[in-house]
């Protein structure tokens, strides 16, 4: 197989692990969060961090609710967000969210919750990859996106090229860590550490494509009962990144949960990028040169 | 706009009384808000060390533009301005992979970087042209030194010189090849802004050194016209893109980023006139050659730390993605 430069930067790609030459390779596998179902109960990022041997960061409370993870990072790889919203109330489907008690409930108001397990994407189009210098960070036969520790020299790249804001560097050890979608169990055949956690399966773990479908049948299934705000985030292979190896069902807009609503791949722009600096270093020498022109005053 | 807020409820928080809040209720659908994870930011800021990178981001400029500018003075006779040039280079050079090794998280893997070539990588393309020319400028500042082999130095400069230009605006595809917004969006004018600061590094440079050493002021024309025009088109392009870059062109106008660039302004122009109506005078033209590489400097500041706050500023990230999407559908250019 195969590519032209612009589907190895961008736009849908229908096999990642191809493009990263791999002539044999097992089927495309990601997770499906679905976070109508999750409780908020913080098992993934348990076992997470059991599995990956991920040291500790910081007991510290946000004080802004019940995260006090904060956000994914260089030793969080796992993150449930926790939001709070006060809504009009309406006859609301039960999804098996947990209730609060109703004395903190106006008459024409309701509070709800809404948690989502967030995760690193495994994108399609990974700017994390795309930019890092030594090979550290490579594409799996699984389709997804791991760090090799052994080579990662700390040059931190990848951390604001991630348009999700996922890969950091972890202080005291200077190399860049993430999510490696628990590569050592899925070579094994076994599933990730948080979707065997999961006690609600808001975390599935299988085929890219069976979950993609999966997904769509459950959006429908909630559209039909009525909860009209559930859609699905980084299903889709024509997005900004190609899609993500990691998708979402959101019941509000992403940057409710702190996820960007477009987000793309940095590198979509590099031929422009190099084009426009190779031809402003020829102007740079034609600028010194015209300077030398007239000779001495 | 807050977490607490929901998105049928565009009035935002709302203290008034339940009934009245319902009298209230607009009847055409407002702008849409800015909405966030508890102002969270959505990206992670860059990790890269001040002043390690700010100072690489100058001193690779600066000896970009210097190694071409020695080869041109040697050409036509300005010795004096060769070897200033030379030694810049040189010095430009050297500093910058020093920065970059201390600026890794594991300094003493940094030769993992030369395991690969890869183009998706600015930083890798970067060490390619940065490894040789700091070897061929170091080659050539050492030659033009000590007079051991001359012929070698010369082509070692000439080398230096053919990689110059890369030199000057690999950097700017360096940063806004990001997640970053007030980078990335502005990767049209950055490579300008970059070259720009480069050559009136250069000229600036060349202004001082030749008044340090004493040389004939007839010998730095061509270094007051480049740090003139350098300056002239490194604060046209940069107005431009702050101008360009609507919203997100504020984070180069606040904060420290804000402070750094207005001092750079008024280095920069400083520096311009001084080059061109003082040049003759040798005080007048190494002081405007000091201002004129303090401006190149500080412009690199202000741009590193204008990343740095768009990065921990999620309506950056939130709203023009936010637009994009209601403007065309996800994922349209
Ligand atoms: S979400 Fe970020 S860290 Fe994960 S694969 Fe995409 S770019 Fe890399």
């Amino acid at each position: 197989m195969s590519f032209t430069l612009d589907q190895r930067l961008a736009g849908p790609l229908a096999d990642p692990a191809a493009e990263a030459g791999y002539d044999e390779h097992p089927p495309r596998m990601g997770f499906f969060t679905d976070t109508s179902v999750c409780i908020g109960c913080k098992a993934c990022e348990v076992a997470c961090k059991e599995w990956n041997l991920v040291p500790e960061d910081g007991l510290d409370l946000t004080g802004m609710s019940y995260d006090n993870t904060g956000e994914l990072g260089a030793s969080t790889w796992r993150h449930v967000a926790f939001v709070e919203q006060t809504t009009p109330r309406r006859d609301a489907v039960d999804l098996g969210m947990p209730s609060v008690p109703q004395g903190a409930v106006e008459d024409d108001r309701e509070v709800r919750w809404l948690m989502s397990s967030d995760v690193c994407k495994h994108c399609t189009h990974a700017a994390c990859l795309d930019v890092c210098p030594t090979g550290s960070l490579f594409r799996t036969e699984f389709g997804t996106v791991v760090v090799q520790e052994d080579i990662c020299n700390g040059c931190g790249y990848c951390v604001p090229a991630c348009p999700y804001g996922v890969i950091d560097i972890r202080p005291g050890d200077g190399r860049a860590w993430k999510c490696t979608l628990c590569y050592d169990r899925t070579s094994a055949g076994q599933e990730p550490a948080c979707a065997k956690a999961c006690p609600t399966d808001s975390i599935q773990y299988g085929e890219l494509d069976e979950l993609r479908e999966r997904a769509a049948q459950r959006v429908d299934a909630l559209h039909e009962a009525g909860t009209s705000q559930a859609r699905l985030y980084g299903h889709d292979p024509a997005d900004g990144v190609g899609g993500d190896g990691a998708f979402f069902l959101l019941l509000d807009d992403p940057e409710v949960y702190g996820l960007p609503p477009d987000p793309v791949v940095t590198t979509r722009d590099l031929p422009a990028m190099w084009t426009r600096a190779a031809a402003v270093a020829a102007g740079v020498v034609a600028t010194v040169a015209a300077a030398f022109l007239g000779g001495r005053p | 706009m807050t977490h607490q807020d929901h998105i049928d409820t565009p009035a935002g928080r709302d203290v008034r009384a339940p009934r009245e809040r319902a009298a209230a209720q607009p009847e055409t659908v407002p702008p849409a808000e800015f909405r966030s994870y508890y102002g969270r930011p959505v990206l992670k800021q860059p990790v890269w060390k001040v002043p390690d990178v700010p100072v690489y981001l100058f001193s690779g400029g600066m000896a970009g533009a210097s190694a071409v500018l020695a080869e041109l003075a040697a050409a036509t006779g300005r010795p004096a301005l060769a070897r200033v040039a030379r030694l810049g280079a040189a010095g430009g050079a050297l500093a910058g992979v020093g920065l970059l090794i201390h600026d890794l998280g594991r300094p003493a893997r940094f030769l993992n970087m030369l395991r690969m070539v890869k183009f998706t990588s600015p930083l890798s393309v970067g060490t390619w042209i940065l490894s040789p020319f700091s070897a061929l400028t170091t080659a050539a500042a050492a030659s033009e030194i000590t007079g051991v082999a001359p012929v070698l130095g010369r082509a070692a400069g000439l080398g230096a010189a053919a990689l110059g230009g890369p030199m000057t605006t690999y950097t700017a595809v360096l940063i806004t090849d990001t997640a970053v917004p007030a980078w990335h969006e502005a990767y049209r004018e950055m490579p300008v802004v970059f070259g720009a600061s480069a050559v009136s590094a250069a000229g600036g440079l060349g202004l001082l050194g030749l008044g340090v050493l004493g040389a004939d002021v007839a010998e730095n024309a061509p270094a007051a016209r480049l740090g003139a025009a350098g300056a002239a088109v490194e604060l046209a392009a940069g107005t431009a893109m702050e101008r360009r870059l609507g919203d997100i062109g504020e984070k180069y106008r606040t904060g420290p980023a804000g402070r750094w660039l207005r001092a750079a302004r008024v280095l920069s122009a400083t520096g311009a006139v001084g080059a061109i109506a003082g040049r003759r005078h040798r005080g007048v033209a190494a002081a405007s050659g000091v201002a004129l590489l303090a401006g190149s400097l500080a412009t690199r500041f202000g741009i590193f730390f204008a990343g740095r706050a768009s990065a921990a500023d999620p309506r950056d990230t939130v709203v023009p993605q936010r637009a994009r999407v209601s403007r065309s559908g996800p994922g349209s250019p």
